[in-house]
């Protein structure tokens, strides 16, 4: 295991592109303690996040990993480049050749996903801990470390979504392809859901199928956390509205990502096998 | 003897298309082998699929008498398929560091390797910076990696200057020299006549022949031969029973051996006829007439 991740490690580290784009991402994951300082005065109408109660322990748990999971754009492109390239470069024949079992290559490449989440969610877990350790109103204890379901989430939603590049980058074989493949697959699940719910079936049961695709499972991990703020409940009160939404992480919600990223993982082993090169 | 490569019954079809059929071939220890065919003969399909990049159709192979897995038995196999495939962005260096890790085998052979080749200078210089010739060389010093039980290379002087194609065959001989078992796929007949004492010959997927270089042809040779007493020796030599075929073309003479016979019996017997030569040589048939005359009747 250790030899196929540094393996791994010496392909992307030792290229430029990728090196900079994962520096980028992870400081760019540290940025998101900036929001902090983000003060609109505008005369009567003064705004301030940090005094919005979004760094309030346990919400900062759901909001930090809201956030902080659209950077995930960023590895995104490392992640499917480093499977395209292998075909472009044509060095996964060679890898293959000097001894490298099918199954290994895409395990490493696996790996190298699980390191990155992991990476990202300690990260996340880490910065958010300070945020609010220096901003929350709360600090006891109990409040510090409830809903940390939310860094699960983060952590699968994570490896479910990489594990998706990892498989369009094997497929299409070419990363610029796979990254339009993958954009026009999250416009292809609004359609389908539209054209269930308009034509075939009620919106209810539509937004439930909906709820078993893959990009859209990712998203329903985290949840928005806007409306779970007091500024924007109370606005809700006013207008009569009910706001109220459920919000929470779900087992099932867990168990579909997974089963994708086992989908993923395994179809990208398939094609390989299946493949010649 | 110990068996590296033994391949059965083996079948590979793409589409309509059968690029290998039916094969069977054994390869030895300590041998040097060529697989000869001309261009689409299925020699780089063959490779591929013993080296586990191309899908088999039907049949078996299995590598060191079938005592380990496929990709196992390949960390001792040092194998370059057409052009070298590495890493553009990564040195030398780093490119070899990688095979290492794969093959598992320790760094400590890098320098030695990439001195054999004569890159030790180039070491440092990323790979996309490299002319085709050294791209080349520095494939074989990665598939040197390990001092590997067999090196597999296929058409390694394509596309090389004079030079280069001169630099990598001595190489190859090098190599050969120290007793490391090869196993060369080329269409270029003098490449393989140099260095190969085993070839298989290949036409359509299909094997020709597999053996010996010098057991290929079951003829014994022929002579070439000058006279100015040119009837007197095409009349002697056509009641011999020694010679299958005399061909003439203007003062030289040609003669084909049924069975086996010396230069000097000839010439002394064609003496004492009271026929003297300026001319005589006795010459086996170069690989490429053979190669042509076994391409040209299997077509027929």
């Amino acid at each position: 295991m250790i030899r196929l991740l540094q393996i791994e490690f010496i392909k992307l580290w030792n290229n430029r592109a990728s090196k900079v784009l994962i520096i980028a991402y992870f400081t760019l994951l540290t940025f998101i303690s900036l929001i902090a300082a983000i003060k609109f005065d505008l005369g009567p109408l003064k705004f301030h996040f940090a005094e919005m109660g979004i760094f309030d322990f346990p919400y900062i748990w759901h909001f930090n990993t809201y956030i902080a999971a659209f950077f995930k754009l960023f590895l995104a492109v490392v992640i499917v480049s480093m499977m395209a390239n292998e075909y472009s470069n044509k060095t996964i024949k060679q890898n293959l050749i000097d001894g490298l079992s099918k199954w290994e290559f895409i395990y490493s490449k696996f790996l190298t996903v699980l390191v990155f989440s992991a990476i990202s969610t300690l990260f996340i877990f880490v910065v958010s801990l300070i945020l609010g350790l220096l901003y929350s109103s709360y600090n006891e204890l109990g409040i510090i470390f409830s809903d940390l379901e939310f860094i699960l989430a983060y952590f699968i939603k994570l490896v479910a979504f990489f594990s998706l590049c990892l498989f369009l980058g094997i497929l299409v074989k070419r990363s610029a392809f796979a990254l339009g493949f993958l954009i026009l697959w999250s416009i292809v699940e609004q359609i389908i859901f539209g054209v269930l719910g308009w034509k075939i079936t009620s919106w209810e049961t539509a937004t439930t199928i909906k709820s078993l695709f893959p990009l859209e499972s990712m998203a329903n991990l985290i949840d928005q956390p806007f409306s779970r703020l007091s500024v924007v409940q109370n606005i809700g009160d006013q207008l009569e509205t009910d706001l109220k939404f459920d919000y929470a992480v779900h087992s099932y919600e867990i168990l579909i990502a997974l089963a994708w990223t086992a989908i993923f993982i395994y179809g990208s082993y398939a094609l390989l096998k299946k493949r010649d090169l | 003897m110990q068996n590296i490569l033994s391949v059965r019954n083996l079948t590979k079809k793409f589409g309509h298309l059968t690029a290998v059929k039916d094969l069977s071939f054994e390869i030895e220890k300590g041998n040097v082998y060529g697989i000869l065919g001309p261009n689409g003969s299925g020699k780089s399909t063959t490779l591929g699929i013993v080296l586990n990049v191309v899908n088999k159709t039907t049949g078996e192979f299995s590598w060191f008498d079938g005592n380990t897995s496929t990709h196992n038995a390949l960390k001792k196999v040092g194998a370059i398929i057409e052009r070298p495939n590495f890493y553009p962005y990564m040195t030398a260096i780093q490119n070899l560091k990688l095979v290492c890790k794969i093959k598992e085998v320790s760094e400590i052979k890098i320098e030695e390797k990439l001195e054999l080749v004569g890159l030790l200078e180039r070491k440092n210089s990323a790979f996309r910076t490299y002319s085709l010739g050294m791209k080349q060389r520095l494939a074989i010093a990665s598939a040197l990696l390990n001092d590997p039980e067999i090196l597999i290379l296929d058409e390694p002087t394509n596309g090389l200057d004079p030079q280069g194609i001169h630099q990598i065959r001595e190489i190859i001989k090098k190599i050969a020299s120290q007793g490391t078992t090869i196993l060369l796929a080329s269409h270029l007949l003098d490449e393989v006549e140099k260095v190969c004492s085993h070839v298989v010959i290949l036409r359509k997927g299909e094997k020709l022949y597999s053996g010996r270089v010098d057991s290929m042809n079951a003829t014994h040779g022929f002579f070439e031969l000058k006279t100015t007493q040119k009837e007197a020796l095409v009349a002697y030599l056509k009641n011999h029973t020694s010679f299958a075929e005399i061909k003439e073309d203007k003062s030289l003479v040609t003669a084909f051996l049924k069975e086996e016979m010396s230069a000097e019996v000839l010439n002394r017997s064609l003496f004492e006829k009271g026929i003297f030569l300026s001319h005589l040589v006795k010459r086996k048939e170069s690989l490429e007439e053979q190669f042509l005359s076994l391409t040209n009747n299997q077509s027929n």
